[in-house]
């Protein structure tokens, strides 16, 4: 029997949630034996591929790219997770949100600039006006609130998606654990 | 029956249903302490025990046969016969509604708020099962207030309980605080919204910050996760001023 295709995806967010993921240690190990990752920041596939039976996604949809990858993710993948308050509430890069859009790059790239002041028009995707959470763009199966949510709840998570079960996560995490 | 003695008074009982149980409880008695007599547990997040009851969260909302109306369990009075529902699949859905729009309304971001861990609106979500707020977020621009020498006022975090306002008033005796504004523009304010540091009513004394239920009043210098809310003397004052009358 083929092993479950398991992917994660990193928006914006500040990769804690896949340092998370790393905390797992040696259940990693163990984790390779019952799924084939076969996307991730962490693994070298350069591109999302068919078929993904369960994905991991970590950030808000912030940018043009974020908004691109996470409807190609949610084409080609059976079981879509929200990993983190970024990925579900949106959290710190939605702290930017009440200031329009211009005011903020301003900031980022003038007024906090040292050098070279310009808005980058290469290989930094433009922002969209708002960040915002995943499921407001396409349908979200598990929300795994947390930041990060525990290397325990993510395991949690992964072993009761992998035996077919919908994880309970009832005092397993919260908003900002 | 033996009718309950309080204060060497006889005080009437009622008798009532809540979820099936039968109970009686003194005249005087809401449904919510009727309820929480008898071990039943009803979500609350605008009350505070040593507090005056005002409604206003209606997390506490319960049902009551022949009426078609839900009705708050804190400003409720037991009725003779009355019979209550605290649990039913429409007060869930409702509960659940009420949090996941406090959050949508404001900017609750918990991962990095003073009370992140110790707050009564994030435990409450947690103990109801929300994963996720199904309303679109408002990231409303509002402001933090931090004219005060050793206080914050910070409008992203408030849920407009009310509890600071009650509190200075009911028992600080200042009446500092008040709300202005309607719907979602509403806002605590301090005197008539002027700034906190430079009010000439407010006495410094801090119990509005202790029984704020979230991040929006706390002591400055404090960090993520680092304020801690005293309540314990809430009770006791309001016990002294009772004896005292």
């Amino acid at each position: 029997m083929n092993k479950p295709r398991l992917a994660t995806a990193w928006l914006d967010g500040c990769s804690g949630c896949h340092m998370s993921i790393l905390d797992l240690d040696e259940r990693l190990i163990e984790l390779a034996r019952f799924a084939d990752i076969v996307y991730s920041p962490l693994v070298d596939a350069k591109e999302y591929p068919e078929d993904v039976d369960i994905v991991l996604v970590e950030g808000a949809v912030s940018s043009d790219e974020d908004l691109k990858k996470i409807h190609t993710i949610r084409r080609r993948t059976k079981t879509l997770v929200s990993l983190g308050d970024c990925a579900v509430t949106s959290n710190v890069p939605g702290m930017r949100n009440r200031f329009p859009i211009d005011s903020v790059t301003h900031r980022a790239y003038f007024e906090n600039a040292q050098f070279n002041q310009q808005v980058p028009r290469q290989v930094i995707p433009p922002l969209l006006p708002t960040s915002r959470p995943v499921h407001e763009f396409v349908k979200v199966d598990l929300f795994v609130p947390g930041c990060p949510p525990s290397a325990d709840t993510i395991h949690f998570v992964l072993t009761e998606l992998l035996s077919g079960k919908a994880p309970d996560l009832t005092n397993k995490t919260r908003f900002g654990a | 029956m033996a009718q309950p003695i309080a204060n060497g008074q006889i005080m009437a009982a009622k008798t009532l249903t809540i979820n099936g149980k039968h109970l009686s409880a003194e005249e005087s008695a809401t449904v919510l302490e009727a309820a929480s007599e008898a071990g039943i547990e009803i979500p609350t997040l605008c009350r505070l025990e040593g507090l005056s009851e005002v409604g206003a969260c209606r997390l506490c909302l319960v049902e009551l046969t022949g009426s078609s109306k839900l009705l708050p369990a804190c400003v409720t009075k037991v009725a003779e016969g009355m019979e209550v529902k605290t649990d039913t699949e429409r007060l869930r859905r409702y509960r659940l509604m009420i949090l996941e729009l406090l959050f949508a309304e404001r900017n609750h971001v918990c991962s990095v708020c003073v009370v992140n861990g110790l707050c009564d609106l994030q435990s409450l979500a947690q103990q109801l099962g929300i994963t996720h707020v199904r309303f679109p977020y408002l990231y409303p621009k509002v402001s933090v207030d931090a004219s005060h020498d050793r206080f914050v006022l910070d409008q992203n975090r408030c849920i407009l309980c009310t509890r600071c306002v009650r509190v200075c008033d009911e028992i600080e005796g200042a009446h500092t605080w008040d709300v202005m504004g309607r719907g979602t523009n509403s806002r605590v304010i301090t005197d008539l919204n002027e700034p906190w540091g430079s009010s000439e009513t407010c006495t410094s004394c801090g119990k509005c910050v202790h029984v704020c239920p979230t991040g929006a009043l706390f002591e400055k210098g404090r960090s993520v996760a680092e304020m801690q809310k005293r309540r314990e003397f809430l009770p006791y004052l309001k016990l002294m001023r009772e004896q005292r009358k």
